[in-house]
């Protein structure tokens, strides 16, 4: 190790084992989403009508979302699965935010130094947006489509991006580090959900037997619509912030570095999502295009630019 | 989406129609769709082709490796993306789109502010959000409320909305009202985008007037801010020489420290620059430390340690003694620990002489020969090789100080020194590896738009979290022959809109009366 103490090391052995112990609740967590999934299926929507019932109306907010909203969308078919569905992913997220601690811990920084740390973060960030989403609403649904991928990028990270625990290069060694990652990676989390159900609701458009398994398009939407608003600014704060460290650290706020544009496209192409949500014959399918090539692009921003451009990013290491 | 163009034969109108029919395409919300797009597709090549701002080596070295394609890019201008005469288009277009969106919405958004809410619409229960109170009939159904008089009905809704501070315009009719609320929402969307103009023109700003060179000092050197003492100069089309300022310094000493243990052995861990700055030529100097991550800042004007590396000194004495050369030489290091190549030109010497070397800093010898193994200079060995002849230096012609042009060079011999060895060369003259000094590499910067650039940076974050986040919705009340209805509606998909029609309904009622909430079926 690292120059680590025995302390130190230690507690990295054990953030990696937490991070297996997690991959394998994640990966619970999918077979059991995966039947839930396979056994939903949408009711035919018993919206309430209450208007013009002679009497005292209580208000009616759009048909759709107070139908999805109170029945809890589709058929609660399948419960079993789905309610232990949700607890190996409270179990997986607690168990990675645990194995966060301990790897700071044993770095002495911020756990988010390098490629392994970065999956191991954004990870936990998808897994907690999805909590958040699902504390309220009824999120079944949706479980499979992200505990999934994020069970792949967790497998990813142990696998092949795997790095000992230490301390930064002397560039990486500022407040703005935790500011800038951090803020890129608590974006990842939300836009990860958001556009998840923004493509749920692509191919729901495309495929009636999917469509029948998903809550009804305007929900997807709206749920889609809230996590990317969310993520949005944040990930706006992220470039700025990231302008600012480069400014203090390479003597230039924007170099139009291969990191820098990819960040930028990413931004560019969620304000396009957002602008197509509210213009006419963009709405909807063609929206969630944007959503989804935004995505792709901070994927490849996360790991494709560090492993494929050579760019002053690229000392973070894999 | 504007009209399309006028099929008829060229009038005199025509050419004012065309230019009113490009512009709303231009500033439509489907032409700024597709400009982001173009934005986020033109910057791809950017960040997969070198780009001569940042690296022009690189650059030269893809052209080398690839003539026939690398010129045909070059044409197109792919190593040169952002500086483009097709991506300054698709930003000055998207400038544009965005002054042409964001100034007939202000105008708007100004007469909304100033008029207030829009009346009562005639069909109500078209509204997403909708509700109707027939005090008869709720009597009827058992009700123990007293039926309100209409304008009581009227006059308390728009108390109570006042008090949570919708802005309430009653009906000219006395027979409804006309509520609104969030109008920072719009405000804030028009923030943004005007602060994204401010943005991008600070940034082309910056590119215009900045400049940003770089140098490289060797321990015991000094630097003074003129264009010719630079390395590699990027100045901005609006620059001239005379502006730099005039500060100097000299590197009194540089502090490399490296991981010396575990996986990550090797690691840089700190890099130090002590320098004596003179602000001006007149001024006194002073003691300042540069970091990575600390930059000297002199007015506009930053100073940034960039990189660092080994500088042999070297004495090479003629047969009769007399000194030939003896100076520090800049090495470039080759790799992460630090195996380092550079030249020595002696072109006055008789016959003219040229050393050729690589420096290990910490040099092991294994099977398969010496290498370096730790990027400081725990063990270092300087491998030189000696070239006679003619160096190439008289023609004028710009020559590369890091390496010897061996047309007419012939070798004469080599070897491995040590600090403090010296080598005899065929010839009788001297070589003395004296010792190791180091040498940094700075960046010299002037951003000149760069506060702005932050300051509208700062004011579209706030202006996008209102214009994201606040929710902007109406209300209209209107009294009916057998009590009264109301309506809501939200320009967004925020979720309580039948929050606020209950609340409003709660208020109207006297509060005394518990209401089903739609959500709770
Ligand atoms: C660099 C170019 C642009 C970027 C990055 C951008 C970004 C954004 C973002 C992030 C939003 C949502 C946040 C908010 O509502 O405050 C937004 C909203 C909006 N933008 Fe832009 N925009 C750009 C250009 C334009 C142009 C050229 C137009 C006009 C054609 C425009 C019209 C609008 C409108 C009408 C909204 C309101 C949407 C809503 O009500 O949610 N934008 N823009």
């Amino acid at each position: 190790m690292t120059g680590l103490t025995a302390a130190q090391s230690t507690l990295a052995d054990l953030s990696l084992a937490l991070v297996y112990a997690s991959l394998g609740c994640l990966l619970g967590a999918g077979v059991a989403f995966a039947l839930t999934f396979a056994r939903s299926v949408t009711p035919t929507q018993p919206v309430a009508v209450l208007v013009g019932a002679g009497t005292v109306g209580a208000p009616v907010d759009s048909a759709a979302e107070a139908a999805a909203e109170s029945t809890g969308g589709p058929a609660d078919r399948g419960r079993l699965p789905a309610r232990i569905g949700m607890a190996l992913t409270w179990l997986a997220t607690v168990l990675l935010a645990i194995a966060l601690v301990t790897r700071a811990l044993s770095a002495g920084r911020a756990p988010w130094g390098n490629m392994y740390e970065f999956a191991l973060a954004g990870a936990a960030a998808a897994l907690i947006a999805l909590l958040v989403v699902g504390y309220r609403r009824d999120v079944r649904w949706l479980g499979l489509w992200v505990v999934v991928p994020i069970a792949l990028l967790l497998g990813l990270a142990v696998s092949v991006l795997y790095t000992e625990s230490g301390p930064l290069v002397p560039a990486l060694h500022s407040a703005w580090l935790v500011v800038h990652v951090g803020a890129a990676i608590v974006a990842f989390g939300a836009f990860t959900v958001g556009t998840a159900a923004a493509l749920l609701m692509l191919i729901a458009q495309a495929r009636p037997w999917f469509a029948a398994r998903l809550p009804q398009a305007a929900r997807l939407d709206a749920l889609s619509y809230r996590c990317i608003a969310f993520a949005f600014p944040i990930w706006t704060f992220a470039v700025v912030a990231g302008a600012i460290w480069a400014e203090s650290a390479w003597g230039r706020y924007w170099g139009w570095d291969p990191k820098e544009t990819w960040s930028l496209i990413v931004w560019v192409l969620y304000a396009g999502y957002l602008h197509a949500r509210v213009t006419a014959g963009w709405r909807g399918g063609r929206a969630a295009i944007l959503a989804f090539l935004g995505y792709t692009a901070m994927v490849f921003n996360f790991f494709g630019v560090n492993i494929l451009i050579p760019g002053l990013h690229s000392y973070s290491g894999l | 989406m504007a009209s399309p163009p006028p099929s008829e034969p060229a009038t005199p109108f025509a050419l004012r129609q065309w230019l009113r029919w490009g512009w709303g395409q231009l500033t439509s919300m489907s032409t700024a769709l597709l400009l982001l797009f173009a934005l986020a597709l033109a910057a791809v090549p950017g960040s997969l082709f070198p780009q001569r701002g940042a690296s022009p080596l690189a650059v030269n070295e893809w052209l080398e490796r690839n003539p026939q394609l690398g010129a045909v890019l070059d044409r197109l201008g792919m190593f040169d993306v952002f500086a483009s005469a097709w991506f300054t288009a698709v930003y000055l277009l998207l400038l544009i789109s965005i002054a042409g969106c964001v100034l007939p919405r202000l105008r708007v958004h100004l007469r909304a502010l100033r008029t207030g809410p829009p009346p009562v619409p005639a069909q109500l229960d078209r509204l997403p959000c909708y509700v109707r109170h027939r005090p008869a009939l709720d009597s009827a159904a058992g009700s123990a409320m007293a039926p309100a008089p209409g304008p009581a009905v009227i006059e308390r809704a728009a108390g109570y909305l006042r008090g949570q501070r919708w802005r309430v315009q009653l009906s000219a009719d006395g027979q409804g009202l006309s509520a609104e609320k969030g109008y920072a929402r719009e405000t804030g969307n028009l923030v943004f985008h005007a602060a994204l103009l401010v943005l991008i023109v600070a940034v082309a700003a910056g590119a215009l007037f900045g400049y940003r060179g770089q140098i490289i000092v060797r321990e015991g050197r000094g630097f003074a801010n003129t264009l010719t003492q630079y390395d590699l100069f990027n100045q901005g089309r609006l620059v001239r020489a005379g502006d730099l300022p005039p500060l100097s310094f000299t590197l009194e000493d540089f502090t490399a420290v490296f991981e010396r243990e575990g996986t990550q052995r090797g690691s840089p861990r700190a890099f130090i620059a002590d320098v004596l700055l003179r602000r001006t030529p007149a001024s006194a100097p002073e003691p300042v430390r540069i970091e990575v991550n600390r930059p000297l800042r002199v007015g506009g004007t930053s100073v940034y340690l960039t990189g660092h590396g080994y500088a042999p000194v070297l004495a090479v004495r003629q047969v009769d003694g007399r000194l030939l050369h003896a100076d520090a030489t800049v090495f470039l290091p080759q790799d992460p620990v630090f195996t380092s190549t550079g030249v020595v030109k002696m072109p006055d010497a008789q016959p003219g002489l040229g050393l050729q070397g690589v420096l290990l800093p910490s040099a092991q010898f294994g099977a398969a020969g010496p290498v370096s193994v730790f990027p400081a200079a725990d063990n270092p060995v300087l491998f030189l090789t000696a070239w006679e002849g003619d160096l190439g230096m008289d023609e004028g012609a710009p020559q590369n100080v890091y390496a010897l042009d061996f047309t007419n060079l012939t070798q004469i011999g080599s070897t491995a020194l040590r600090p403090g060895q010296v080598w005899t060369l065929p010839d009788g003259r001297t070589v003395a590896f004296v010792g190791l000094s180091q040498f940094a590499s700075f960046q010299v910067a002037d951003e000149p738009a760069a506060g702005w650039a932050l300051a509208a940076a700062v004011v579209a974050m706030i202006g996008l979290l209102a214009g994201l986040f606040v929710r902007r919705r109406r209300i209209w009340l209107r009294l009916t022959p057998d009590g009264w209805e109301a309506g809501a509606l939200s320009r967004t998909d925020a979720p309580g809109l039948a929050d606020d029609l209950t609340a409003l309904t709660a208020a109207v009622l006297g509060g005394n009366r518990q209401h089903r909430h739609p959500l709770e079926g």
